[in-house]
């Protein structure tokens, strides 16, 4: 079966709660544990902060849009911004001992959505569209 | 209205500041302020109850590393309590336990700036 729904936000933190109210439920329906909803949920998070504050810098107006879908015995969540892409696949795994004694503050969401997720992928077109594909296999699916 | 509210009480020598809610990109600008405002009042003994914090990310998390380190030049410390297990593992996936101190209660935590921990 495959099910999507699809979330489009404005560029806005405020916006940050309704994008994990959207994510839980539908990571819930799908059967996941209250433990492996809140990392998708987290990982959803990390990536929206990333477009709100690297590809549009703070622009209210600009849009996010979050697609969700279940197929293929996994949860796939697409990711979606028209804004100035980074390149957080060239961010290198933080030592994170290091990191922290340097209190480096950046590169962490990058590294959570790598921890919590079973797939990171990026597809990125600075300026048309960028995307962020995180996957999530389903508790009984792998 | 914010879904996210910071209390904060000044015991003897130590300031304990109790977050309720979520820490997210958006309100991590208020516990910002909060560390901002005990810093330029010099005070440097902070514990973090976390007792209903239900939701922290890494801009929450960011908070604390952006003030810990003029707060132990200055003798100080923030140290961290009752957190739930939640938010213990997004703290601990991000490695906060080797540089921070975080204990079960909040007693626990006032008293280690009076009887530091043996290392």
């Amino acid at each position: 079966m495959t099910a999507s729904v699809t979330r489009t936000i404005k560029s806005r933190t405020e916006h940050l709660l309704e994008v994990r109210d959207f994510v839980s439920s539908a990571a819930q329906q799908l059967g996941f544990s209250d433990e492996e909803t809140s990392k998708i949920v987290l990982a959803v998070d990390e990536a929206c902060t990333n477009i709100i504050k690297h590809a549009y810098h703070y622009d209210p107006n600009k849009e996010i849009r979050i697609s969700i879908n279940s197929t293929k015995g996994a949860l796939e969540i697409l990711i979606e911004d028209e804004g100035k892409s980074f390149n957080p696949m060239a961010i290198k795994p933080p030592d994170l001992k290091q990191h922290l004694q340097h209190y480096r503050r950046g590169g962490l969401g990058v590294y959570l959505m790598k921890t919590l997720m079973d797939e990171v992928e990026y597809n990125l077109k600075p300026g048309k569209k960028n995307v962020v594909r995180l996957l999530k296999y389903l508790p009984h699916g792998r | 209205m914010s879904d996210f509210k910071i209390h904060h009480r000044e015991g003897e020598g130590v300031n304990v500041i109790e977050l309720k809610g979520y820490l997210d990109a958006h309100t991590a600008p208020e516990l910002e302020t909060t560390f901002q405002k005990l810093l330029n009042d010099k005070k440097f003994n902070i514990v973090v109850n976390c007792k209903d914090l239900t939701y922290i990310s890494s801009a929450g998390l960011g908070v604390f590393m952006a003030y810990i380190e003029d707060v132990r030049k200055n003798q100080g410390d923030i140290k961290l309590s009752n957190m739930t297990a939640k938010v213990y593992n997004v703290f601990d996936l991000l490695g906060f336990p080797i540089l921070y101190e975080i204990y079960k209660e909040e007693k626990e935590a006032i008293v280690r700036f009076t009887q530091p921990k043996k290392s």
